[in-house]
């Protein structure tokens, strides 16, 4: 009994050196190498800014934001190609654009250019309050459209046409 | 985002389309999408958008679909008013005088863009002044 727990502990004993040995006699780079080679790479890339590597036995996880999906795919190509990488994990999310506020005209202007736009279709009635078009009166279908088309691209906050009557 | 997914078709027709500086923003309630492409497309946006909001009616989207931007100086114009004739200003405003008038189906040349509402046209017989875009279909 005694001997095979010996046996069962040399054996362990065997086991753990070569776990412990083994990967530093393989050529493969260690998981801080890999990280390291793919920092310096990205760092070459800006739209790698906001990014971080993390490296797990071969498989590099990029994760972060970039701003669009051609950047991440990008990103992701760049550290598959770095030697030793054995896989990509690509969690790098993309960032919704930034994009400027809605402009919307003040009420001066586009009171004028809805008096303008609305000329040529006399039964119907606009007015104007906080960038809000309002149409009263009646329209006929086929003009709905050809309406609406040039109101709207007055820059107005929004155009309410659910009091005027569609013939 | 409900608005995206409701226009959603829209937009995607928008990208699919090649709309040159396609914006799609979401602001208090409206969805706001500018851009500028050619009539056709324009024209193919707006039914898309009628039949996703029949007539209109929700007010929940401002479309601003440029389709006269690429027009440049000199370009030959068509009046298309509903019936009357199209009247030409001295000014880019309906507060200035009317200096002439071109008649419907009347081709007229482009001489300058005031804005977007107004642009500065010539006609054949040498009259000249402002009238109003809406009136005005590029010949291409």
């Amino acid at each position: 009994m005694k001997k095979n727990i010996n046996k069962l502990m040399a054996a362990i004993l065997v086991f753990a050196v070569m776990t412990a040995v083994l990967p530093g006699c393989k050529s493969t780079p260690k998981d801080a190498d890999l990280k390291a080679a793919i920092e310096t790479l990205l760092q070459t890339k800006p739209v790698a800014s906001g990014t971080t590597v993390s490296v797990d036995k071969g498989v590099a996880t990029l994760s972060g934001q970039v701003t669009d999906e051609t950047s991440k795919e990008e990103l992701g190509k760049a550290a598959a190609g770095v030697v030793g990488v054995k896989s990509v994990v690509n969690n790098l999310s993309v960032a919704a654009p930034v994009s400027a506020p809605v402009t919307i005209a003040m009420d001066d202007p586009l009171t004028a250019a809805v008096k303008d736009a609305t000329k040529d279709f006399p039964t119907v009635s606009a007015s104007v309050s906080e960038g809000v078009i309002t149409l009263k009166g009646e329209i006929q279908k086929a003009n709905l459209q050809k309406l609406m088309m040039v109101l709207q691209a007055l820059k107005p906050k929004k155009v309410d046409n659910t009091q005027l009557v569609i013939k | 985002m409900a608005l995206q997914d409701k226009y959603k078709e829209l937009i995607d027709a928008a990208s699919a389309a090649g709309v040159n500086d396609l914006n799609v923003r979401e602001q208090d309630g409206v969805l706001y999408i500018d851009g500028a492409t050619n009539g056709t497309i324009k024209q193919q946006l707006w039914d898309t958008y009628e039949r996703l909001d029949p007539n209109y009616a929700s007010g929940d989207l401002v479309m601003n679909i440029n389709s006269v931007a690429g027009i440049s100086e000199g370009a030959k114009l068509k009046v298309t008013t509903n019936s009357s004739n199209l009247n030409i200003r001295k000014g880019p405003s309906t507060s200035d005088d009317i200096v002439g008038k071109a008649a419907r189906n009347e081709v007229v040349t482009l001489v300058s863009k005031a804005n977007d509402q107004w642009w500065l046209i010539k006609t054949d017989q040498g009259e000249e002044g402002y009238s109003f875009t809406q009136y005005l279909t590029p010949l291409s």
